[in-house]
């Protein structure tokens, strides 16, 4: 079973794509749980989307709105500073994860606190705050009941909405028996939630802190805003005197009424609800009427997101709105799962996002790019329609050259780069690419058995290893041609 | 007549280069014989300059991004001065499409740039020229065998090519055209994917033949022989008896070959 291991995240190097997807491609209770929550969760998204009269031009109002807050950042986020102090809350800048968890256990120290409840964040996830509160002497309790069930797991999350997308009912019900004393409990999903419900209910009633990530936070009047299915969310963010709220840099909009476009977007691509359940939305502290908190701080983090916005083709990763509809139609995710990816940004979102957060130079993230058959399933669902195919293309040049002008003399020798100048070289001339052709079929009689190829060697043996390969046949399509003409 | 050619003497005079892609040179030329077939059996004069090598896709796509910018320039070169270019993949057609204007753009050339949005909309995969810029549905074929066929990734979400091979295929005389189910779901080639990402590819692959397989089809065709060969490959592996054929292949098969 997975535990939890260093991602791309946190210190130290991380796996590569390929060598964590063989272990997972090869249980077959994830694939089966897996499958069916992505084909049951794609199929009902089509649905909800086919409905929309003009889906294709919200898409379009959706890339426009994100795409100038990316051009505009710097504004809308000092007005976003300005709006949340003007009602009452306290905004923090966070240059790093480091900084941010700093700012947030500080808060919580100065409280008094020792426990606070979170809603889920995956910012919080990405700034890994729960290990630092544990070393602070804090814990941390997830109230989202997918994350609740990985952390009772000490797993962690393989999908950006659905966390917990790897388990099934039984595994649950054993999970809660045996970490909150569930006695004879079924497994059906009402009992399950039952216990879950009593759990954090007490949770919330004693918390002094709550922790919420943003879904959207509004520059004009200063509004975060919470999109969920559970409620956990609303009781985060109201029952607790004071209430921190860490998101990325990107993640504000410019204006109340943008809700409009990314209201309508976002519940379909992600549960394929017309409208999710709990939406909640609070604009600095409760102030005279006494409901929701007294105190307010929003941590605003970098993290890397600048280094993004400096990439004219790898910024369009920042309009993510975190939907997940990428996770749910990407073949690759469906088979080897969030988990594969080593980063808590799974798929293909995670794909992108990720190599560009840590930067280009370790061999996890930088296998990441790699991690597609560029498909372009991800880009046709995208709600903000961010060309995740170009971006991947775009990053698997930046790790190449990365490792061309970085990696020394050694890297002139990596097979991959001989083999890819050699046959540039060989397309460069029709000469040499047909000297070559000639090459290659006189050359293939070790491997060409009774018309196929079944066995080659080095890394192309992965190629045969469930695959046939079709040898050279006798004549180009060239010389055909040649041939016919001079007849 | 829409974009190419003029009437002349009852006869549409089109002239078009075949960009026959290194991979169907190579590998697949009874592909590149049969879009000759179709294209002349339409009245279509086809040229074959004999300077073309490769797209640079595999190069483009693997990161190798500086390394394909030459064979950019040499495509745009030797295709440049046509009114139409036709090849029979989609995936090198998008490459062509899609992805020379990032290579221009990176190349940081303005007259790359220029010259590639030029061509660009002058390329075309086999389906989309014979449907959208001929016109024809019905190319006189005759194939007496049961078909699925399998819309790759490329043609579908890059070129938008749409129904326009399944219409083709549709009026094909004698065939036995049998749906594919999630057919839209790549087969897992994904060019060097396949390769350095062996095992996800093969539980892609896996999925895909289980649902050709269930078709009971003899054969299952597609617009790439890429895709094809991957689909082909793991069929062969398995003895599956059943048989990939590129959709050229098809569209120029004839009642007395039948």
């Amino acid at each position: 079973m997975e535990t939890k291991k260093s991602d791309a995240f946190s210190p130290g190097p991380t796996p590569r794509f390929e060598e964590s997807a063989k272990e997972s491609l090869s249980d077959s209770q994830l694939r089966r749980n897996l499958g069916k929550a992505t084909q049951t969760i794609r199929r009902k998204r089509a649905v909800a989307v086919d409905e929309m009269p003009d889906w294709e031009g919200l898409r379009e109002a959706g890339r426009a709105l994100k795409e100038r807050v990316v051009r505009h950042l710097d504004e809308y986020l000092l007005q976003l500073e300005e709006s949340v102090t003007r009602a009452g809350g306290e905004v923090h800048w966070a240059r790093d994860a480091e900084e941010a968890n700093r700012i947030i256990s500080r808060i919580v120290r100065d409280e008094g606190a020792e426990e606070v409840v979170k809603v889920k964040s995956i910012a919080t996830d990405e700034t890994k705050l729960n290990e630092h509160l544990e070393r602070e002497g804090i814990r941390a309790f997830e109230t989202d009941l997918a994350e609740l069930i990985i952390q009772l797991a000490g797993e962690t999350s393989s999908h950006i909405l659905v966390p917990a997308i790897h388990k099934n009912r039984a595994e649950i019900r054993e999970l809660f028996m045996e970490e909150l004393g569930a006695h004879n409990l079924s497994d059906r999903p009402s009992d399950l939630t039952d216990v879950a419900r009593l759990y954090l209910r007490e949770k919330f009633l004693k918390a002094k802190i709550g922790i919420s990530g943003a879904n959207f936070a509004v520059a004009e009047t200063g509004t975060v805003c919470v999109v969920e299915s559970e409620g956990n969310g609303r009781m985060c963010t109201t029952l607790p005197p004071v209430l921190v709220t860490l998101m990325g840099i990107e993640k504000v909009i410019p204006a109340w009424r943008d809700f409009e476009i990314f209201m309508q977007l976002l519940p379909r691509s992600s549960t394929a609800e017309r409208m999710n359940p709990y939406t909640s939305f609070w604009t600095g502290v409760s102030g005279e009427a006494g409901d929701g908190p007294r105190e307010f701080h929003l941590v605003l983090m970098d993290n890397g997101r600048t280094d993004v916005l400096a990439d004219e083709i790898g910024r369009q990763a920042l309009n993510c709105i975190r939907c997940s509809a990428c996770l749910n139609v990407c073949p690759v995710y469906e088979r080897t799962g969030g988990h594969a990816y080593n980063s808590v940004y799974p798929g293909p979102i995670g794909a992108i996002l990720t190599p560009q957060l840590v930067g280009v130079g370790d061999p996890g993230p930088d296998s990441l790019p790699y991690a597609s058959s560029l498909c372009g399933a991800c880009y046709q669902v995208c709600p903000v329609k961010i060309n995740i195919p170009e971006v991947l293309v775009h990053l698997r040049g930046k790790v190449v050259r990365h490792k061309q002008y970085m990696g020394g003399p050694r890297s002139k020798l990596d097979p991959e780069n001989v083999a890819m100048q050699m046959v540039a070289k060989l397309f460069s001339d029709p000469q040499l690419y047909e000297g070559a052709q000639r090459l290659a079929r006189a050359g293939q009689w070790p491997f060409a058995r009774g018309g196929s190829i079944s066995r080659l060697p080095g890394r192309l043996a992965g190629w045969t290893a469930v695959r046939e390969l079709k040898p050279i046949p006798q004549q180009t399509f060239r010389e055909w041609w040649r041939n016919r003409r001079s007849v | 007549m829409g974009l190419l050619g003029t009437k002349e003497k009852g006869t549409t005079a089109v002239r078009v280069a075949l960009f026959i892609t290194c991979f169907n040179d190579t590998l697949f030329p009874e592909t590149g014989q049969a879009t000759v077939e179709v294209l002349e059996r339409l009245g279509v004069e086809v040229d074959f300059p004999y300077a073309q090598t490769c797209c640079g896709q595999m190069h483009f796509n693997t990161g190798y991004q500086r390394e394909a910018i030459p064979l950019v320039r040499r495509f745009v070169e030797i295709f440049g001065g046509y009114e139409a270019v036709v090849a029979p993949s989609g995936s090198c057609v998008s490459m062509v499409r899609e992805l020379y204007p990032m290579a221009a753009d990176l190349a940081g050339d303005g007259r790359l740039a220029e010259q590639v949005e030029e061509l660009g909309p002058k390329v075309f995969e086999l389906s989309e020229f014979l449907l959208r810029k001929l016109g024809v549905f019905d190319v006189g074929a005759y194939y007496p065998h049961r078909v699925t066929y399998h819309p790759t990734c490329h043609s579908l979400r890059m070129l938008r090519v749409g129904d326009a091979p399944l219409e083709l295929l549709r009026n094909v005389r004698g065939i036995d055209l049998i749906g594919l189910s999630e057919a839209e779901e790549c087969c897992g080639f994904g060019g060097t994917f396949a390769v350095k990402n062996a095992d996800t590819s093969a539980a892609m692959l896996s999925d895909k033949i289980r649902r050709v397989l269930d078709t009971e089809a003899e054969v299952c065709t597609a617009g790439d022989n890429s895709c094809l060969m991957h689909i082909g490959g793991g069929l062969a592996r398995l003895r599956a008896g059943v048989e990939t054929v590129h959709l050229a292949q098809i569209l120029a098969s004839k009642a007395e070959e039948g």
